[in-house]
């Protein structure tokens, strides 16, 4: 007898999955995966009218409002752009790191938080090195949280502007989103979508405007079970048919700062997944060149490829501004959630 | 002593095969005499506790828990937690090594037990199996053994040298002690905070495989069918995957001295409750999948699982409040094991009660050769637990009697509500608005 075979029985009901265990801020925005349709066309028309609206006049929206940024780990785009995007609308920011503060000297999460809430900050905006920290963050201030990266897990505002990129050259006339705005495009991310935060908040929502997601690269950086994250996504192993899919082609970095132990051949790497300017002609001629940043020249793609004519990365950078605008905006003027839900984790 | 009579109760005691309304009289510390109702004779000037209506059982056995001390005696201590048990039932609690300092000596050992800790409940210290737990140096078994050590363990850092593993079970199999294995291979976990698979992906999570348990529990049942003719004891503790369970079952067949118990938490929840980084759902082994879950179940009604532990491990709010990477793993248990146990392995998957009962006391008794426990026979210790069947309510970590209240079952719904824990005829634990019937210690 088969030792793993279990007898036929009666179909169990074993406890059911509670729910979302507490309420977030609603100008909170942790996850891709939190957006509606309708946010997100709204968000994206915020970003659009910020933009274009007088820089005199837009810096009196927030004007002396506190916006606190609170970094785990090094950066440049998301910083830099929360800044300038908080400082453009009026607001007062103020920069905490992990390595100039108290969080050096052992003070937590909850701790700093709660230290930032009491100086007046009325919004976080979080970057750092572990999954799931923004969550805690906003369960222990209830101030509204934006995950400006959160480990490997999301990036959100990277996939809102990578959205906003990607919309500006396929579909630039649409205004309300829909789950058909996408229809018919095809995006690979090709490279390490493992340790890739990027690859997560874009696989949580292109799908959802009707994309199909690819995911290309070795085993040891892209497991099978990716595909599983959500309908619309499959994985293509052969960068050049995936790019023979594509109307767009996200390069991601290897983090070599979260590989652990995974032993990585990158001469045979670059062979099959680097973006050379020739695979580009041959396979996708057409094709918009992403890529979140930092780009390693040489590594995931050539320089040639990263200054060429199909590059969108420094236009991606600039989408990065106008999107946390919004963003911002939105954290700082949301209607605070209503006095009878105390929240708390479960 | 006093004596003790508890009068009209459905005395359910499954390795006596009995379950039928009697009287039961409790006499320095003993059983004194089992009789039908009204018919005990020596039941004079006994005072009485009226347990019409409820289920008098043996007292309920944990053979996994921790009780953090020595040295950390802010999780908990061996008086908070052993009064957990004791509400939830349990009369017995075998702690867990991994203290600090680590528990690999006979001092230690009898530290544990001695009167000053105050406990509540019985306390069998199980003792390292190396020396600080590191995996190189087998410790002296015999000595453990007299100073009172009920098995031996390396717990939460599991012996992964086969020379080692097969060592310890050799040396213990000698002097008669269980090798008690948390099967994990810890080349395969590192910086892994929840079950490998889609949910740890999408959580931006390291994984465990469910290899790192099986394999591990495989390659020991190999040493064990090695020592066959020295008759090792091998138990698996908290056992999570579905492949583990199946190498468990094959040992049995093949007529191996090896056991298991699974834990409340993995024959109820899976990855999934996880949720958005709950802390109080990060324990190690982890919540498995759907698929492993209910392996775990299937195990369990149809008998290839030995014992019910909870494996509590008890931590301070602060350590839980973090980032879930950076959380300790590990849950409290003893309060929720018999409630969630009768919810779900009784009411709703029917499992006779006195089974149930078994798997919570006169098996983990057995397996770890605890003599006089799980049975209410007359001469046993007298360990009982005296619960309302019907009675739902539901569990409030707040009200826990534990130092720590990191659990995932708060605001669960429970089945079952203990009236009165008797620990050695002592009144260890009653419920409000019993307390009149407590016995002074």
């Amino acid at each position: 007898m088969n030792p793993t075979a279990t007898p036929a029985r009666r179909p169990l009901h074993p406890p059911p999955v509670s729910a979302s265990p507490f309420p977030y801020h609603p100008g909170s925005l942790l996850s891709a995966e939190d957006l509606t349709l309708e946010d997100l066309s709204r968000i994206l028309a915020r970003a659009t009218a910020l933009e274009a609206m007088d820089p005199l006049v837009r810096a009196r929206l927030l004007a002396h409002r506190r916006v606190a940024l609170l970094f785990y780990e090094a950066s440049t785009r998301t910083r830099t752009s929360f800044e300038l995007a908080a400082k453009g609308l009026g607001a007062d920011t103020t920069l905490v790191s992990s390595l100039s503060s108290s969080i050096e000297k052992g003070e937590t999460l909850k701790d700093t938080g709660l230290t930032l809430r009491s100086l007046g900050a009325e919004t976080i905006i979080l970057r750092h090195n572990s999954s799931g920290a923004p969550w805690l963050l906003e369960a222990e201030t209830r101030l509204p949280v934006l995950n400006a990266g959160d480990g490997m897990h999301e990036h959100p505002t990277q996939a809102l502007l990578d959205l906003r990129t990607i919309l500006a050259h396929l579909k630039p006339t649409a205004k309300t989103l829909t789950a058909k705005t996408l229809a018919g495009f095809t995006l690979t991310i090709a490279g390490d979508i493992l340790h890739s935060r990027v690859a997560r908040s874009n696989m949580m929502l292109l799908p959802r405007l009707g994309a199909r997601v690819l995911l290309c690269g070795p085993k040891e950086l892209l497991p099978e079970l990716a595909a599983a994250t959500r309908p619309g996504i499959a994985i293509e192993r052969d960068f050049d048919a995936a790019l023979r899919q594509s109307q767009a082609v996200m390069m991601l970095r290897i983090q070599a700062e979260r590989l652990e132990g995974v032993q990585l051949d990158l001469e045979e790497y670059k062979a099959n997944y680097q973006l050379t300017g020739q695979r580009l002609a041959v396979h996708a001629p057409a094709a918009l060149v992403m890529h979140p940043g930092p780009i390693i020249r040489g590594l995931e793609l050539t320089a040639g490829v990263a200054d060429g004519p199909q590059s969108v990365i420094l236009e991606q950078v600039r989408n990065g501004v106008a999107i946390r605008m919004a963003v911002v905006e939105r954290a700082l003027t949301a209607t605070a959630r209503p006095a009878t839900n105390k929240g708390g984790r479960a | 002593m006093t004596a003790l009579v508890i009068r009209g109760g459905r005395l359910i005691d499954p390795a006596a095969g009995v379950d039928a309304l009697k009287d039961i009289l409790l006499k320095d510390g003993r059983v004194a005499e089992v009789a039908a109702p009204g018919k005990l004779k020596q039941a004079n000037g006994a005072q009485k506790l009226d347990a019409k209506g409820l289920i008098v059982a043996p007292g309920l056995i944990d053979i996994h828990v921790h009780l953090r001390e020595p040295g950390q005696g802010y999780k908990e201590t061996i008086a908070s937690g052993t009064a957990a048990a004791a509400a939830g039932g349990f009369t017995a609690v075998a702690a867990m090594p991994n203290t600090i300092p680590v528990n690999d000596s006979p001092e230690i050992t009898r530290w544990m037990q001695a009167p000053e800790r105050g406990a509540f409940v019985r306390v069998f210290p199980i003792a390292a199996a190396t020396r600080g737990s590191k995996g190189d140096a087998l410790n002296d078994y015999a000595a453990l053994k007299s100073a009172g050590a009920v098995a031996v363990t390396d717990d939460g850092r599991p012996i992964l040298k086969d020379n080692i593993m097969r060592e310890t079970l050799a040396a213990a199999a000698r002097v008669g002690l269980t090798v008690i294995q948390h099967a994990e291979d810890t080349r395969l976990t590192q910086g892994a905070s929840m079950n490998a698979g889609p949910t740890a992906f999408r959580l931006g999570l390291r994984g465990m495989p469910a290899e790192a348990e099986s394999g591990m529990v495989e390659r020991d049942i190999r040493l064990v069918t090695e020592l066959r003719d020295a008759r090792a004891h091998l138990h698996v503790a908290h056992t999570s995957t579905a492949a583990a369970i199946a190498a468990v079952r094959q040992a049995r067949r093949n007529g191996l001295r090896v056991t298991c118990e699974v834990a409340p938490h993995h024959f109820l929840l899976t990855e999934e409750h996880v949720g958005l980084y709950n802390t109080n759902a990060k324990m190690n082994p982890p919540l498995r999948s759907a698929a492993d879950r209910d392996a775990m179940i299937a195990a369990i009604l149809d008998g290839v699982v030995d014992a019910i532990a909870t494996d509590h491990a008890p931590h301070a709010l602060h350590e839980k409040e973090v980032e879930f990477e950076n959380a300790p793993n590990g849950i409290t248990g003893l309060e929720a094991a018999l409630g969630l146990s009768l919810r779900w392995l009784h009411k709703e998957w029917k499992m006779p009660l006195g089974r149930v009962l078994s798997l919570l006391s006169a098996q983990p008794a057995a397996l770890l050769g605890l003599k006089g426990r799980g049975t209410l026979t007359v001469g046993s210790f007298a360990d009982v637990v005296v619960f309302d069947p019907k009675a739902e309510w539901t569990y409030n970590a707040l009200d826990t009697k534990s130092k720590s209240r990191n659990t995932p079952f708060d605001g669960w719904t429970m089945q079952g509500k203990v009236r009165w824990t008797i620990s050695e005829g002592r009144v260890a634990y009653a419920s409000k608005g019993r307390e009149a019937n407590a016995n002074p210690a």
